[in-house]
C-alpha cells in the first residue's frame, strides 16, 4: 500500500472529520457522559445514575416524561399511518404513465409545503382552523383530545413530500421491460401497480418507517411554533423534543437544568438507537451499499 | 389504441393530482394574497383577492420599519451560505479521499460519516452549548455555521461519493502523469461531479434556512436572529397586526420557494439518491 495514500487520505478527510466529530458525534456521546454528573454547585460531581433515578421517580418529571413519550408515539403513528400511504398514492399517481409534461409541475407543487418553515405552517393552519372564521366550528387546538392529532396532521401536510419523493424515485427505477411484459400480458394499471411495481418498491417502506421514527422522535419545531415550550392544553401536545428543550433551557415555572437535560437527551437517544439498531441489525443491512 | 378507459383513467389521475396540488399550495396563497390587504380586508373576506378598497402595502411597510427584518435576512443569508459553502468544500475533499485512496480504514471512516445521516444531532445540544460557551462562540453566527456544517456533512459526503465513484480513473491518471498534484487532480474532476455539488447544495440549504432549534439556543439575541426565529417572535409581538404578520411570513418563505422551484430537479435528485439507496 502506498504510504502517500495514507497521507493524502488523512489530509483530505481531517477537516470534515474534525467538524463532524466536535459538533455532531462527540456531543451525542458527551450527553451521556454529562448525564452522569451533577454540576448544580458549579463543580462537576460524579453521581452515577442519580439523574436518571430522579427523572423516573420524581412524580412531576416522570409524569411529564411518560406523557411526552406517549404523545410522541401517537405523533409517530399518525405520520406512519397517514403520511406514508398518502405519499405512496401521490408517487403512484405521478408515475402512472398517464401524465406527460405535467409530471414535473405536480411534483414541484406537491413538494412546496416541505420547503416552508414550521412558523408559516403553524400560522397558516391555525388561521384556517380558527373557529372564528367558521371553517371548523370546534377549537381543534384548544381541546386536549384533538390538539395532538391536529398538529400531527399539519405536520403530515408539510412533510408528505418526503415519502412521496422516495417512493417516486423507487417507482421510476422499476425496469421498463418488466412493465412492458405486464402490458403485453394485458395487465391493467391497477393490477400492474399492485402485482409488479409495489413488490419491487416494498423494501423502501422499512427505511421510510425508520426515518419517520427517528424524525418524529426528534420533533420539536412545529409544536414549539404553535404552542411554545410547555405545549398545552394541559401538556397534551408535549413531545420528547419540547420536554428536552424545557428541561435544559427552562421555561416559565421551570428552572434550566443542563444535567437533567443531558439525561433526557440520553434517554431519547436510547429510544431512537434501540429501535434503529434492531431494524438495521435484524431486518436489513441496507447501509452496506455505502461501504467501499 | 387509446380506449375510453384509458382516457377516463387519465382524467381521474389529473383530477386527484390537481386536488392534492391545491391542498398543498392554497394555504400558502391565502397568506401571500392576504398580506397585500388591509386588516378589514383580511377579516372581511379572507379568501378574496385584494381589490381597490382592500389593497394595501402597509403591512410590508411596518415589517421593514418595526422589525429587524433586514438584519434577520442578512443573518439567515450568512448562516445558510456559510454553512453550505463549508459543507461543499469539506465534503468534496472527504468524498474524493474516501473513493480515491484505498487505505485500510477508509470503509470505517466512510461508515462513520454515513452513520451521521441518521444521528439526531439535536440531542447533543447540551454539550454543544458547553463547547460554545468555553470557545466564547455563544450567541454568534459562527456557532450556527459550525453546527450546521457538522449536521450536513454526512449526507453531503454520502451523496458526493456516489458521484466521485462514477468519474473515470483514466482522467485522474492522465492528470497525475501531467504532473498534477492531488489537489489539482481533485479540481480537474470537479466539473464531472457538478450535478452532485448542486444536489448537495440544495438539500443542505433548506433545513438550515428553516431551522428553529439552534437559532433559538445558540444565537437568540436580536442582532443574531435568523429570519425563521425572527418571524416566530414577530408572530408573538404583532399578533394584532395581521397585514404585517402575513407580510413577514411571506418574506420569510419566498426565497426558499423560489430557490426550490428553480433547483427542484437537483433537490429531488439529491434527496432520493442520498437516502433512498
Amino acid at each position: 500500500m502506498n504510504r502517500a495514500h495514507y497521507r493524502y487520505f488523512l489530509a483530505f478527510t481531517l477537516p470534515a472529520l474534525a467538524v463532524y466529530v466536535v459538533f455532531a458525534a462527540l456531543p451525542l456521546v458527551n450527553s451521556i457522559w454529562y448525564s452522569l454528573y451533577d454540576t448544580d454547585s458549579g463543580v462537576a460531581r460524579f453521581v452515577g445514575l442519580e439523574n436518571y433515578v430522579y427523572l423516573f421517580t420524581n412524580p412531576t418529571t416522570s409524569e411529564r416524561f411518560w406523557n411526552a413519550l406517549t404523545n410522541n408515539l401517537e405523533f409517530f403513528a399518525i405520520h406512519l399511518l397517514v403520511e406514508v400511504p398518502l405519499g405512496l398514492l401521490l408517487a403512484a399517481l405521478l408515475t402512472s404513465g398517464r401524465l406527460r409534461r405535467s409530471t414535473g409541475l405536480y411534483r414541484t407543487l406537491l413538494f412546496i409545503p416541505t420547503t416552508l418553515s414550521v412558523v408559516i405552517v403553524g400560522f397558516v393552519w391555525r388561521l384556517i382552523i380558527n373557529p372564528l372564521w367558521g371553517l371548523v366550528d370546534f377549537p381543534l387546538l384548544g381541546d386536549e383530545r384533538t390538539a395532538l392529532p391536529t398538529i400531527s396532521l399539519m405536520s403530515v401536510w408539510q412533510y408528505v413530500g418526503i415519502p412521496m419523493i422516495f417512493l417516486y424515485a423507487a417507482l421510476l427505477a422499476v425496469p421498463n421491460d418488466v412493465l412492458e411484459a405486464a402490458r403485453v400480458e394485458g395487465s391493467g394499471a391497477w393490477s400492474t401497480f399492485w402485482r409488479v411495481k409495489f413488490p419491487l418498491i416494498a423494501p423502501q417502506f422499512g427505511l421510510i418507517a425508520i426515518l419517520t421514527y427517528i424524525w418524529t422522535f426528534n420533533g420539536f419545531d412545529l409544536v414549539f411554533a404553535l404552542n411554545g415550550s410547555a405545549p398545552g392544553p394541559n401538556y397534551s401536545t408535549d413531545i420528547l423534543g419540547t420536554l428536552f428543550y424545557r428541561t435544559f433551557f427552562g421555561s416559565s415555572g421551570q428552572l434550566s437544568d443542563l444535567d437533567l437535560g443531558a439525561t433526557v437527551a440520553s434517554v431519547i437517544f436510547l429510544i431512537i438507537l434501540v429501535v434503529t439498531a434492531a431494524y438495521f441489525g435484524l431486518l436489513h443491512r441496507r447501509l452496506r451499499s455505502y461501504e467501499l | 389504441m387509446k380506449s375510453n378507459r384509458d382516457r377516463a383513467g387519465s382524467l381521474v389521475t389529473h383530477a386527484l393530482l390537481i386536488f392534492f396540488a391545491l391542498l398543498a399550495v392554497a394555504p400558502i396563497l391565502v397568506i401571500v394574497v392576504n398580506s397585500f390587504k388591509t386588516t378589514q380586508g383580511i377579516f372581511g373576506q379572507p379568501f378574496a383577492l385584494p381589490n381597490a378598497e382592500t389593497f394595501s402595502l402597509g403591512g410590508y411597510e411596518r415589517v421593514f420599519t418595526r422589525g429587524q427584518f433586514v438584519t434577520n435576512y442578512g443573518n439567515s443569508l450568512i448562516v445558510t451560505v456559510g454553512s453550505t459553502v463549508a459543507t461543499l468544500v469539506l465534503a468534496t475533499l472527504a468524498a474524493f479521499a474516501l473513493t480515491e485512496y484505498k487505505v485500510r480504514f477508509a470503509p470505517l471512516v466512510g461508515g462513520f460519516f454515513v452513520l451521521g445521516i441518521m444521528l439526531p444531532i439535536r440531542l447533543g445540544t447540551v454539550p454543544i452549548i458547553k463547547t460554545m460557551i468555553s470557545w466564547q462562540l455563544m450567541d454568534t453566527l459562527v456557532a450556527l455555521i459550525l453546527v450546521y456544517t457538522a449536521m450536513s456533512l454526512p449526507l453531503a459526503i454520502a451523496l458526493l461519493m456516489t458521484y466521485f465513484k462514477a468519474v473515470p480513473g483514466a482522467i485522474k491518471e492522465a492528470a497525475r502523469i501531467d504532473g498534477a498534484g492531488e489537489l489539482r487532480t481533485l479540481t480537474i474532476t470537479l466539473p464531472m461531479v457538478r450535478p452532485g455539488l448542486a444536489a448537495v447544495a440544495s438539500v443542505t440549504m433548506l433545513p438550515i434556512w428553516n431551522d428553529l432549534w439552534f437559532p433559538l439556543i445558540l444565537a437568540p439575541s436580536k442582532e443574531n436572529q435568523t429570519v425563521t426565529l425572527g418571524v416566530q417572535q414577530f408572530v408573538g409581538q404583532f399578533l394584532n397586526d395581521y397585514p404585517a404578520l402575513l407580510g413577514a411570513l411571506t418574506l420569510g418563505a419566498v426565497p426558499l420557494i423560489v430557490l426550490f422551484v428553480v433547483f427542484s430537479r437537483q433537490f429531488i435528485q439529491g434527496l432520493s439518491a442520498g437516502i433512498g439507496k
